[in-house]
């Protein structure tokens, strides 16, 4: 058979090969750097209006930002395409000058003078830095200690509003995400109804302190309605855990999600016992020991540092778990549940043990949010909620107690941080964007885990389910 | 308890294996359905402590089936599965582990995405903590192990896989060993240095119970053998005595009849 009779049958190979971003003609990125800041240029301007369909385009494209924007995205291009080669030389000498042998000490030859002295001596310098935090224990401990100093003088530095939202929005959610965490992250279960134990906690405030329409046994105080609650969420996270385990991946996200909707029916139709949309009060915080007494009431500082104390609290008991024998049992059995019982890890229990301890901390948060509010009702927890902690925690970075802090406090502060700078209608809109672009560029997460990191990539390579959650062959085997 | 095996004429539980004291594994009758599905239909066999067990048998026979029947994977739905005597079938494999089961399962299954130290430290899981000293014996057994303790268990080769898995499941301390196919896949020379590492840690006391495809390897390793055929054994002899019988060499050892 000749050449030429297979030619007519096989498609071509340089149509098919895939060839990356620099390889293609140079207008085709002029052209994507056009339309990007097009793009920003409408994305920043003014805002449209009602009566007016294409007021807004016709402004934007009209006045100096489209042409501000056109300027800054043509320079990137410019740059990228004909000094790519120089600007590579420069930093690839940079790394060569910083990269130097890993101690210091035992470089017999001294560092160059000018330029590439300092460089050299900075990067020792922050070789070292870094190596006394991963060394000693007082340098790690120290900077906790400022950290947490930093956030204990935090809302002295801020307004009022920002007050507000550090303690009923990021405060509130840094806790969910925290046990959403364990559920997510370090058991591998996708958990969609995740807010259904909140509700949870705050009705269980609610009642406990005589808020709702039916009388609780004995009131108690809001700091003692806190073992309570966890104790109902326990149960209530075992009640829907024991029938799902079997289930994972989307199988479980749908339970879940399902679990939600009943406790939100439940809380909005049940209005004899909850007061459904109408709502229900709650007390506040207080304490009093008799010689002293203190209560928590609108000022916002207070609730911060106390739900300062449950997050660092919480945090302390986490993140010891995290490499303990749990942990381990947990990292085996979102790997693969079989070999991990063959090892001798009980994955039922573990799986249980992982839902009831992100529904009790769920239902802390829960506890306080309502005794913040002094007010709670059905629509506070509606399932969207649930789908925002999820996507909270995957953003930052699933199985990473920085990363979920961290993503968590970003993607709550930016829709208020937006409040100013958009419509106010439009600010979950910018929040959908960031987090398509998160997970199509980085999926891993903010700040991911090294083990979460590994585990992407090589599911990449084509070794292991593409994520913890995914529906793993033997997942339901005895 | 061997009036018992004396008056079942089925040829699982003959002779041979069964003398002395109580033997260290037995499977008695075992039936196992995958729904509605049969796939062990009364098969019986006996493991003696500190020997080693080879099953053989054809694709789909139930040899797989057997083991996790064996190590409380899969619950028999009649028959009974006997530890030095005692009943075992009905518990978890989680909670065998801990009676001194290991299984290999088919595949390897190693924790891909875990280095080769942490899946070591996995395989110690009911140990609480794991032993030093059983760390240095899975290294001297695989010393290839040894050099690769913080790679990635995903990107190791096949035949390291299988070493791993292994030596996984020696780290829990089990005094019986369940292998499925150890040589699955496996180039002729490393599956002679598996066969001979498996011989060593007979030797240093671990009972062995064998599947493999690899059936003069097998029997040349074991001390009794059971050929399996549709969930059924139908076979079973001193491994000496199944090497040399024209029907094993027949159909497993690929020599024609003459
Ligand atoms: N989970 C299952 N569901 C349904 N049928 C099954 C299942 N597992 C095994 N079987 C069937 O049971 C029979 C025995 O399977 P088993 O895996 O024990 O075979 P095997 O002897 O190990 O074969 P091989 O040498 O190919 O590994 C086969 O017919 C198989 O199709
Ligand atoms: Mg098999």
């Amino acid at each position: 058979m000749t050449a030429g009779v297979t030619a007519g049958k096989t498609p071509s190979a340089a149509r098919l090969r895939k060839q990356s971003w620099y390889q293609q003609p140079r207008y085709r990125r002029l052209f994507a750097m056009v339309i990007t800041a097009v793009v920003m240029a409408q994305v920043t301007g003014v805002q449209g209006a009602r009566n007016d369909l294409f007021y807004a385009l016709e402004e934007n494209f009209t006045g100096t930002g489209i042409w501000i924007w056109l300027g800054i995205f043509l320079a990137i291009w410019a740059v990228r395409e004909f000094l790519h080669g120089w600007l590579r030389g420069f930093v690839d000498r940079f790394k060569e000058l910083a990269a130097a042998p890993s101690d210091a000490a035992a470089r017999k030859d001294p560092p160059p003078s000018g330029v590439p002295g300092l460089v050299r001596r900075a990067a020792d310098g922050s070789r070292a830095v870094r190596g006394l935090f991963r060394t000693h224990r007082g340098y790690q401990l120290g900077g906790m200690a400022a950290l947490l100093g930093l956030l204990i003088l935090l809302p002295l530095m801020v307004s009022t509003f920002w007050q507000q939202v550090m303690v009923d929005q990021i405060g509130m959610f840094l806790l969910i995400a925290i046990g959403l965490n364990v559920v997510v992250g370090w058991a591998g279960m996708l958990d969609l109804g995740f807010i259904a134990f909140f509700a949870i906690g705050a009705y269980s405030a609610a009642f406990w302190t005589g808020g709702l329409p039916v009388e609780p046994p004995v009131e108690l105080n809001n700091f003692l309605v806190i073992p309570v609650a966890v104790l109902t969420c326990l149960i209530a996270g075992v009640l829907l855990g024991a029938p799902t385990l079997r289930l994972r991946g989307d199988y479980l996200a749908i339970v879940t999600l399902g679990f939600h909707e009943i406790v939100y029916l439940t809380a909005k139709n049940w209005t004899e016992f909850t007061g459904g949309t109408r709502g229900a009060s709650s007390d506040r915080f207080s304490i009093d020991l008799g010689f002293w007494s203190y209560e928590w009431g609108l000022d916002p500082a207070p609730y911060y540092w106390l739900q300062l104390a449950f997050i660092v609290g919480v945090l302390f008991l986490f993140l010891r778990l995290e490499h303990s024998r749990v942990g381990r049992a947990w990292t085996a059995i979102r790997e693969d549940e079989v070999a991990a019982a063959s090892t001798g890890v009980d994955t039922v229990r573990f799986k249980l043990l992982a839902f009831a301890i992100g529904a009790s901390t769920s239902g802390i948060a829960g506890v306080i949010y309502a005794s913040k509010l002094g007010f709670i009702n059905s629509e506070m927890f509606l399932v969207l909620l649930s789908v925002l902690a999820l996507s909270y925690v995957v953003f930052g970075g699933m199985g990473s107690i920085p990363g979920v802090l961290l993503g968590t406090a970003i993607l709550v502060w930016l829709p208020e941080y937006l409040r100013d700078s958009v419509d106010p209608q439009d600010r979950y809109m910018y929040l959908g964007g960031l987090l398509v672009v998160m997970m199509i560029y980085r999926p891993q997460g903010l700040w991911p885990s090294r083990r979460r990191q590994r585990e992407l990539r090589m599911s990449q390579e084509g070794t292991g389910a593409a994520d913890a959650l995914g529906a793993q062959p033997g997942g339901a085997q005895a | 308890m061997s009036t018992d095996l004396e008056k079942d004429a089925r040829p699982g539980a003959g002779d041979g294996a069964a003398d002395g004291p109580t033997p260290l594994l037995e499977l008695r009758d075992l039936h196992v359905y995958y729904g509605a599905i049969g796939a062990l239909k009364g098969v019986s066999l006996t493991v003696p402590e500190g020997q080693v067990v080879a099953l053989l048998g054809a694709n789909g026979a139930g040899k797989s089936t057997t083991l996790k029947a064996a190590s409380g994977m899969l619950q028999p739905r009649s028959g009974e599965v006997l530890l030095r005597g005692e009943r075992v079938d009905g518990i978890k494999s989680h909670e065998l582990v801990r009676f001194g089961i290991g299984h290999v399962p088919e595949g390897r299954r190693v924790f891909a995405r875990m280095t080769v130290l942490e899946n070591l430290k996995m395989g110690a899981y009911r140990l609480r903590r794991p032993d030093p000293a059983d760390l240095e014996r899975v290294f001297t057994l695989f010393p290839r192990l040894a050099d690769r303790r913080k790679q990635v268990a995903g990107t190791l080769s096949g035949g390291e896989q299988q070493m791993l898995a292994i030596g996984r499941a020696l780290m829990g301390k089990p005094e019986l060993l369940l292998l499925d196919e150890p040589s699955m896949g496996l180039a002729p020379l490393i599956v002679q240095q598996i066969f001979e590492i498996l011989k060593e840690i007979n030797e240093q006391g671990t009972t062995l119970l064998l599947v493999e495809q690899n059936a003069s390897q097998a029997l040349q390793l074991a001390d009794y053998g059971y050929v399996l055929e549709t969930g059924a054994v139908v076979m079973s002899d001193r491994a000496p005595a199944l090497l040399s019988d024209p029907r094993v060499r027949a159909a497993y050892l690929g020599e024609a009849v003459e």
